[in-house]
């Protein structure tokens, strides 16, 4: 395969938006007529009930109630529409009218590949109109065909048709949209939209039927830098396998992917599947994939995989386009949990920059979001956000908006927005946790740490497990519960600290790699493992708190590395060996290593100068 | 990319967000065509096991056909199988016309399975297409403390980032096959060759068309005795499928009221 591939069959869906008004609902009924969609007998009755009220025919009676919509066919629903012209089939995700139907449209045209927007000859572009259009534009539809409708109210005048079409186009534009095609019709009679309407001899150009059809189909572009979001990792023995939908791009076995915002790079091993014909060699969007990796790195939900040399950005804050579904206006100071891809993070709204004003579509300047109004908004998060520009690559540059339990906004991401970053205090912390032996030097080496980095102005806090053990957890012994309930409350604690900005550094023993594993889990991003290495025999000989003479006797049980569990790291992020070197030179190495991973990735995040640390 | 293998790769990541978000989560497994492809779905999701229970809610009144076709099946596909009885025609709201009473002991079923077993999330194998009150449904669909669904007021749902918490008595309906038609299920049923209850070809001139209990499911006039019989035969029709489910016609708003109440 090479290039671009386009998908086969399957409906084609498109949404038809316009103001309330402006007849969607007879075309939606005149086009399943005109296609034969309709069930037996269904056009007939509507010309009876028509013919009784003495009026022309209601095609939208065909779907403008659920009651009388029910049981008629399969055909037939008011949010997902089926019709089949010569060509292909079509799916119509509809959005019934009332109270709810933002929310509706935007939920059935996020499904949609293309968007029939209709316009009444009389009445021209509203602000709904423009509103829903805009919405088009911010939900990645960018096929559009404009139906200038009720022709007969304005005699088939082709003028008042080019004059619409020209405002329509020019407008669509500046949107970013394509008007592919605009079509005068007269839905009620059916003008132009299975045949060709005798009353406007002067349109030459296509019926909508015909348009719709020459829609080509959305492409996948196979070269767009692979992404992948993490749903889950699921075990099966020993080995770990991640499962995800690719968004874009494609995967290989033996493809390097690096995951963010850990920062870690493997290779896939396998594809795993069950009742594949054949043994899956790759895959590409927007198939759904298990794969395995060539090492054992620490991922899960939230995370994002993606080619190593083009990836995603990272950043605490991010300029959003949001469109607003909440009760109530949305004002700075609000938190709420932005979900990109699988990440769900916690955000506040710090700035409302400008809000959409649908008429002449400009920005003006406003403190607060209505509901379903359009705005442009900062969100900044404790922890970094992984995240594409939606003008990039759609798939990770969008979200969701949550509250609570409710999604209540949309949003599309614009910027990184450093220069708000200067202004919304403390960046994303990090858990430096030193790991070792009783005796191996972390508590020095944590004192070290955090000196150097007050010499920098950076927040640091440090963790020692013998101090918390005089206070917070001055419940516990020494029983593998309590150790691992000890070791919890420290990890709970420096992610508090680190979503607030710090950096924590813990110094604990961590005498398993499973106590160690937790501890990551539980912090999630910024953990970083050091292990402050020194042998059993030099721990002993320090013996600085004459513990170890106190186990050899047997007056401490189950103490580390002389009658409890000790296992050192195998993979920790930085190694540091007391017994060989110096203690300034392991401060120095510590500290940077805390430079480059955190607090220059800091600053790439906040590229203002008044933040550049270091 | 095959149009099956969209609709399929779409099913597998709503299953796997279900499986992620929602525990305790269980399957409904109707034994009809439907819930068979959505079991083979989940065979697939979770790399050849279903890692959640699948519940048979049982009214003791299936064709004896569709109670071997669950031994069998339950057993082949190492299935953990719940098949506790739904309550008696008595303990339904008694003012429901007499054939929906029967199916309302379905709903009654799935409100006592989702508190008995506490279970946050509930997958089931409705399609958009098959009836109007389903078409107005959402990939993931939160029902109030009694199982209730207001299909007035349903969260947004786009970009597949679907909400699943829910305040505590809810849980979530989650609908993998929403998207999907009757005429993909079957052509989906032929390329994998996914195992059915015999009943759905034809016999002496009949067949099922939508599979339900004894008594309140009526066979179609048909000759489709294969697979590809039926596909053919379903390209041409413009009858409804659920037409041979009595409970659906009794009344104007019969299976809507289902609906609100629980009914899947």
């Amino acid at each position: 395969m090479t290039g671009t591939e386009t998908f086969s069959a399957g409906a084609f869906p498109i949404v038809i938006v316009g103001h309330v008004d402006h007849g969607k609902s007879t075309l939606i009924g005149r086009l399943l007529n005109d296609t034969g969609s309709l069930p037996d007998g269904k056009a007939e009755e509507l010309r009876q009930v028509s013919q009784r009220r003495g009026g022309p025919v209601e095609w939208s009676f065909a779907l403008d109630s659920l009651q009388l919509e029910r049981d008629q066919a399969i055909t037939i629903d008011s949010t997902q529409i089926w019709f089949t012209s010569a060509a292909r089939r079509y799916v119509i995700i509809d959005a019934p009218g009332h109270g709810e139907f933002l929310r509706n449209m935007i939920t059935g045209a996020a499904q949609a590949e293309a968007a029939v927007i209709v316009v009444d000859a009389v009445q021209g572009l509203t602000d709904q109109t423009k509103r829903h259009a805009y919405l088009l534009h911010l939900l990645g539809v960018t096929k559009v065909i404009l139906a200038v409708n009720k022709m007969d109210k304005v005699a088939f005048d082709e003028k008042v048709y080019a004059r619409l079409k020209a405002e329509s186009q020019s407008h669509l534009g500046s949107l970013g949209l394509a008007l592919v095609h605009a079509v005068p019709i007269a839905a009620r009679e059916g003008d132009n939209l299975a045949q060709r309407s005798p009353r406007m001899p002067w349109w030459h150009g296509p019926t909508l039927i015909e348009a719709l059809d020459a829609l080509p189909r959305r492409r996948v572009a196979a070269d767009q830098p692979f992404r992948l979001a993490v749903q889950d990792v699921y075990r099966d023995g020993e080995e770990r396998i991640v499962v995800g939908r690719i968004e874009a791009g494609r995967l290989r076995i033996g493809d390097a992917v690096r995951f963010w915002p850990t920062g870690r790079t493997a290779r896939i091993k396998s594809f795993q599947g069950w009742s594949a014909a054949t043994p899956i060699l790759g895959a590409a969007a927007p198939q759904s994939v298990a794969f395995t990796l060539d090492d054992d790195l620490f991922v899960e939900r939230g995370h994002v995989a993606a080619e190593p040399e083009r990836g995603p950005r990272l950043s605490a804050v991010v300029r959003v386009r949001v469109f607003w579904l909440g009760q109530g206006p949305l004002a700075v100071g609000r938190s709420l949990t932005l979900r990109v891809g699988t990440a769900v993070t916690p955000v506040r709204v710090t700035a409302i920059h400008r809000v959409l004003d649908v008429a002449d579509l400009a920005f003006a300047d406003s403190s607060a979001v209505a509901t379903n109004d359009i705005a442009e908004i900062s969100l900044s998060a404790a922890t970094p956000l992984t995240f594409d520009l939606f003008r990039d690559h759609d798939a990770l540059g969008r979200g969701v908006l949550i509250d609570g339990q409710d999604v209540v906004a949309g949003c599309v991401i614009d910027a990184d927005d450093a220069a708000t970053a200067a202004h919304v205090g403390p960046g994303s912390g990090a858990v430096i946790w030193l790991a070792g032996l009783s005796g191996a030097g972390k508590t020095t080496l944590a004192a070290g740490l955090r000196r150097e980095l007050a010499g920098r102005g950076v927040h640091a806090v440090v963790l020692d497990g013998d101090v918390l053990r005089r206070g917070l957890n001055a419940d516990l012994g020494f029983s593998p519960l309590d150790r691992a309930e000890n070791l919890r409350r420290a990890a709970e604690l420096a992610k508090l600290l680190a979503a607030d900005g710090a950096v924590v550094i813990a110094a604990l023993i961590s005498p398993t790699a499973a106590d160690r594993r937790r501890v990551r889990e539980i912090v999630g991003a910024g953990f970083h493992e050091v292990f402050v290495n020194a042998d059993l025999a030099t721990c002993e000989a320090r013996d600085v708190k004459g513990l170890y003479a106190k186990a050899r006797a047997g007056e401490v049980g189950e103490f580390t590395g002389v009658s409890g569990a000790w296992e050192p790291p195998t993979a920790p992020d930085l190694e540091l060996n007391t017994a060989l070197d110096p203690v300034e030179t392991c401060v120095r190495r510590l500290t940077a290593y805390v430079e480059s991973r955190v607090l220059l990735a800091r600053a790439t995040i906040s590229p203002d100068p008044a933040r550049a640390v270091g | 990319m095959h149009d099956l293998d969209l609709l399929e790769s779409r099913s597998v990541y709503i299953l796997r967000e279900a499986f992620s978000k929602l525990r305790p989560l269980a399957m409904l497994w109707s034994l009809g065509k439907d819930s068979n492809v959505m079991i083979w779905l989940a065979k697939k999701a979770f790399l050849g096991k279903v890692p959640f229970p699948v519940m048979h809610l049982d009214t003791g009144l299936e064709f004896p056909e569709t109670y071997a076709f669950r031994e069998r099946y339950a057993r082949e596909w190492q299935l953990d199988l719940i098949a506790d009885p739904c309550p008696p025609i008595e303990a339904v709201d008694q003012s429901l016309p007499p054939d929906a009473r029967l199916a309302a002991r379905k709903s009654l079923g799935v409100t006592q399975a989702v508190a008995r077993y506490g279970l946050k999330g509930l997958i089931a194998g409705i399609r958009r297409d098959e009836q109007a009150t389903r078409a107005k449904e959402r990939v993931f669909s939160p029902r109030g403390a009694g199982n209730t669904w207001n299909f007035r007021a349903q969260p947004p749902e786009f970009w597949d980032m679907f909400a699943a918490d829910v305040p505590p008595g809810a849980h979530v309906r989650v609908h993998p096959l929403l998207h999907w038609t009757e005429i993909d299920i079957w052509r989906y049923i032929k390329r994998e060759g996914i195992p059915l209850v015999p009943l759905y070809f034809a016999k002496d001139g009949e067949r099922f068309r939508s599979l339900g209990e004894i008594g309140i499911t009526r066979p179609i006039k048909s000759a489709a005795a294969s697979v590809d019989d039926i596909i053919a035969e379903l390209k041409t029709t413009r009858a409804a499928e659920r037409a041979g489910r009595t409970m659906d016609h009794e009344s104007e708003d019969a299976f809507e009221r289902l609906r609100t109440s629980g009914y899947l």
